[in-house]
């Protein structure tokens, strides 16, 4: 068997047995998994709306990914792109709905306070990490708690003690009649072009900069780095900031884009926590990304119709969901599997 | 004769490459065999078929006559076949005693019986003259020392036949010496011994007969007693070697490197360089003998910016770089071989492509605005393999894949492309084999007779004395004497490193010979 061969075989073996496993799950608490798949297929590719909200769905899920494949492959965990999420998504809507702007800047500025706002909440957890060697593990992991309970508190003053920000101006939103006619009035919005001109970003920074080089010089070998003259400190912030910056371009596709506003949270949207697998089952490359985010974003928002379509409850659901995502996960396994049998093959 | 091993005609292959063509090696009882190779000849491969962790394509392996399947280690423990890594496969935070047992606890009731084992061990050590505390953990006792924990495991689990993967790599002298004494003990105690290593004075010193493998293939097995390095090493390389390096006299110019009252201290606080002084001129090596930390890598780490120091002036060219960062003091002239070459010299999971262009990434032509050129980076370092002669399929194949030889040479071509006033080589040779030692001390001598300056720093007396045109004696933290290599001799220089005075070394010092730096 080709290599190219196996490389295809994998995700579409994982994908299959993890359908199988949660069909067993299904069946062994007494549920029709046939009924249930019908309607996970139907909530991800059923007609054009649900389309347009599975690609929806997938927007935030590819910068999330990002945030946390570009941080790994400069040799740093960020646990935290939950946290710079939500200061992105709280900084978008401020900023898109305070200040009355002609478009072409409201919109920008609008998306760029979501960046700078998730770089900012990276960039301490950096700066710790580069000046005191505190890991960013624990640091970022925090900084997720102070981040949703600070902008709880930030939306609850602003709003005069309500739950929720005032919307965002026309003239700062994201959102797109012409696409959301397109998917029959789906919330689809320009985010996705943002998500994947970032997915660009990323592959351009790492492969193509001399900023690049060295962050991954850095996240490789720092000693090695440090003789070769590049500055420690600076790469682990920036790598941090980078990071961040994805992050709450995340948040900002959620409050432009979405939402339009910001509510209260009881807990965190998980999309950041979501992200570190995006990033992981995508090898953490920019394409494996979105490859990570489309099987996450669809299947997510997929299985909003399972107990709708097929009475399926909610718990049941997610250990299908989760079951999928596990065994795509285990594809090293599948790999060794197939290679342990062509190589049999070869022998025969 | 008895063969307790008779490895025959075996071969393994990787893919194309073939790793082993048919080689024979046969043990006799008793008797220390050395195995002996270049970097990447086969050697490890040809143990790890014997140990289990490969299975080879053909052949066949006997032990005590018979014919065995060694499938995996287990098998090979069960045959009485013990190794001991290079790489110490101990866990630093357990005792010596855990260690050993790891794997195979014996129980009582239910829990581990720690006591008994230690007892055992003890009764082992003292068998064989090893003086371990099965109670020390292994993190508080010397390399030497848990080489000894890893001898020993070998023997709890009744190894009768032990291998010793490259043993001295990591050792001073004085725990080589001790470990020879341990291994013919071992042969007294009726052990029998396969000793991989590409030293050649310890298989002078310590080995029965040698079986010698290059490029996979089986050279020959020849007595020890009925041959000599120079034979050895021609057999290893397939070609003479000289073991003197040639050169002219030196003839050295204006000064390069100057320092004046540098005193460094290490992590800890710790002063390592004291009040040291030293001076380089163009044209001239000067070596640096000493022992082990005697404050040559702070000195070191000092001189390239890897290191503050506390006070003092390091000047090049006349210019102070006190202190400055690595880049601008690489930029002032200066060429670096690290010692470690992993830690520094390298990013091992970069292409080696990238890591020839580690040091001039960031202009042009490899970049411009900070765009990288890729392109130019991989064309230079295609230069630099040829040049170098860089053993490698290109330079995209990942720098942790080429063997420590090659490694070194890419660093060294690296450094010397760049056209330093000064080339600092910290343990240029260190773990290399003799064709690849030969390799770097030319290149070294080459730079001198182009008008440079190399600061060379070894802990092997043979590579200071050859290569170098001054000594400067390096004993707690300053150069405590500077000498000729044509005027002294390893006893001499044996006692400098020992912090003696020359006065003491040599009562009747000759007029005129006094050659400080100062």
């Amino acid at each position: 068997m080709s290599n190219r061969m196996i490389n295809l075989l994998v995700p579409a073996i994982a994908v299959f047995l993890g359908l199988l496993v949660g069909a067993i799950v299904m069946l062994a608490s007494g549920y029709d998994p046939v009924a249930g798949y019908i309607a996970l297929w139907q909530g991800i590719f059923g007609d054009t709306y649900a389309i347009g909200e599975t690609i929806r769905q997938i927007t935030p899920y590819i910068l999330a990914g990002l945030a946390v494949a570009f941080a790994f492959r400069t040799g740093l965990f960020n646990i935290g792109v939950e946290g710079q999420l939500i200061v992105g998504w709280f900084a978008s809507v401020y900023v898109g709905a305070a200040f009355d702007l002609p478009k072409v800047i409201h919109l920008p500025l609008a998306i760029l306070a979501g960046a700078a706002a998730g770089a900012l909440w990276a960039f301490l957890p950096g700066l710790l990490k580069a000046k005191m060697k505190i890991h960013e593990v624990i640091v970022t992991i925090m900084m997720n708690y102070i981040a949703l309970h600070v902008v709880n508190a930030l939306i609850k003053t602003w709003s005069g003690g309500g739950d929720k920000t005032d919307r965002i101006l026309e003239s700062a939103s994201l959102r797109s009649e012409f696409l959301s006619s397109l998917t029959d009035y789906s919330r689809l919005h320009y985010g996705i072009l943002v998500a994947l001109l970032m997915v660009v970003v990323m592959w351009f920074i790492l492969e193509k900069t001399t900023t690049g080089f060295e962050l991954k010089a850095v996240g490789f070998n720092e000693n090695a780095s440090e003789y070769a003259g590049m500055k420690i400190g600076k790469n682990i912030i920036l790598s941090m900031v980078i990071s961040g910056a994805f992050a709450g371009l995340a948040g900002a596709m959620e409050g432009l884009g979405t939402f339009g506003n910001m509510y209260t949270r009881g807990g965190f949207t998980g999309i950041g926590f979501d992200g570190i697998a995006v990033a992981l089952l995508g090898a953490n490359t920019p394409l494996g990304v979105i490859f990570g985010a489309v099987l996450f974003g669809s299947l997510k928002y997929g299985a909003l119709n399972m107990p709708n379509a097929a009475q399926i409850p909610e718990e049941v659901v997610q250990i299908v969901i989760a079951l999928v995502i596990f065994f795509v996960a285990c594809g090293y396994a599948i790999r060794l599997f197939l290679t342990k049998i062509s190589k049999k093959k070869e022998a025969k | 004769m008895e063969y307790v091993i008779e490895m025959l005609n075996i071969r393994k292959e990787f893919g194309n490459f073939v790793a082993n063509d048919n080689i024979t090696l046969q043990l006799r009882k008793g008797e220390i065999h050395a195995l002996l190779g270049e970097n990447g000849a086969g050697k490890s491969t040809l143990m790890n078929v014997l140990f289990g962790l490969y299975q080879p394509e053909g052949g066949e392996i006997r032990v005590r006559g018979k014919k065995v399947d060694i499938t995996d280690p287990n098998v090979a423990n069960e045959l009485g076949i013990g190794m001991v890594h290079q790489h110490f496969m101990l866990v630093e935070n357990f005792t010596v005693t855990e260690n050993i047992i790891l794997g195979n606890e014996p129980t009582k009731n239910g829990s581990v019986n720690i006591s008994s084992a230690a007892k055992k061990v003890a009764e082992l050590s003292k068998q064989y003259g090893l003086n371990v505390d099965p109670n020390a953990k292994i993190e508080d006792i010397s390399v030497g020392m848990q080489q000894r924990a890893e001898i020993l495991k070998t023997l709890y689990r009744g190894a009768e036949i032990l291998i010793f993967d490259e043993p001295t790599a990591s050792l001073t002298p004085q725990e080589i010496s001790e470990l020879i004494g341990i291994m013919k003990k071992l042969i007294a105690e009726g052990k029998s011994i396969i000793l991989i290593t590409h030293k050649l004075q310890e298989i002078m010193d310590v080995s029965d007969r040698v079986t010698v493998i290059r490029k996979g293939k089986g050279i020959g097995t020849v007595e020890t007693s009925e041959t000599d390095p120079e034979q050895l090493a021609s057999m290893m390389v397939g070609r003479q070697v000289t073991f003197k390096t040639e050169k002219g006299p030196a003839d050295p110019k204006e000064e390069v490197l100057r320092i004046e009252g540098l005193t460094v201290e290490d992590s800890r606080g710790v002063p390592k360089v004291k009040n040291l002084n030293l001076n380089i001129r163009k044209g001239e090596i000067v070596g640096i003998a000493g022992i082990d930390g005697n404050g040559q890598s702070e000195l070191i780490e000092a001189i390239t910016g890897l290191r503050k120091s506390k006070s003092g002036k390091i000047l090049i060219n006349g210019k102070d770089i006190t202190n400055r960062r690595p880049r601008e003091i690489t930029n002032s002239g200066i060429g670096h071989i690290p010692q470690d070459r992993h830690k520094h010299g390298l990013v091992l999971d970069f292409p080696i492509g990238h890591n020839i262009g580690l040091q001039t990434y960031y202009r042009p032509p490899y970049s411009k605005g900070g765009i990288i050129n890729y392109t130019a980076i991989d064309k230079k370092a295609e230069e630099i393999i040829a040049q170098y002669d860089v053993r490698t399929q290109g330079p995209h194949e990942p720098a942790r894949a080429l063997s420590g030889g090659n490694q070194q040479k890419a660093i060294i071509g690296r450094e010397v492309e760049r056209d330093p006033d000064l080339l600092i080589a910290a343990l240029p040779t260190r773990g290399l084999d003799v064709g690849a030692i030969e390799f770097i001390h030319r290149r070294l001598i080459e730079q001198r007779d182009s008008g440079k300056a190399v600061l060379l720093v070894s802990f092997e007396l043979d590579e200071v004395m050859n290569v170098s045109d001054r000594i400067a004696v390096i004993y707690d933290g300053s150069i405590i004497d500077t000498v000729l290599p044509s005027e002294t001799d390893e006893q001499e220089l044996g006692l400098l490193m020992a912090g003696h005075s020359r006065e003491a070394a040599v009562p009747q010092a000759e007029e005129g010979d006094n050659k400080h730096v100062e």
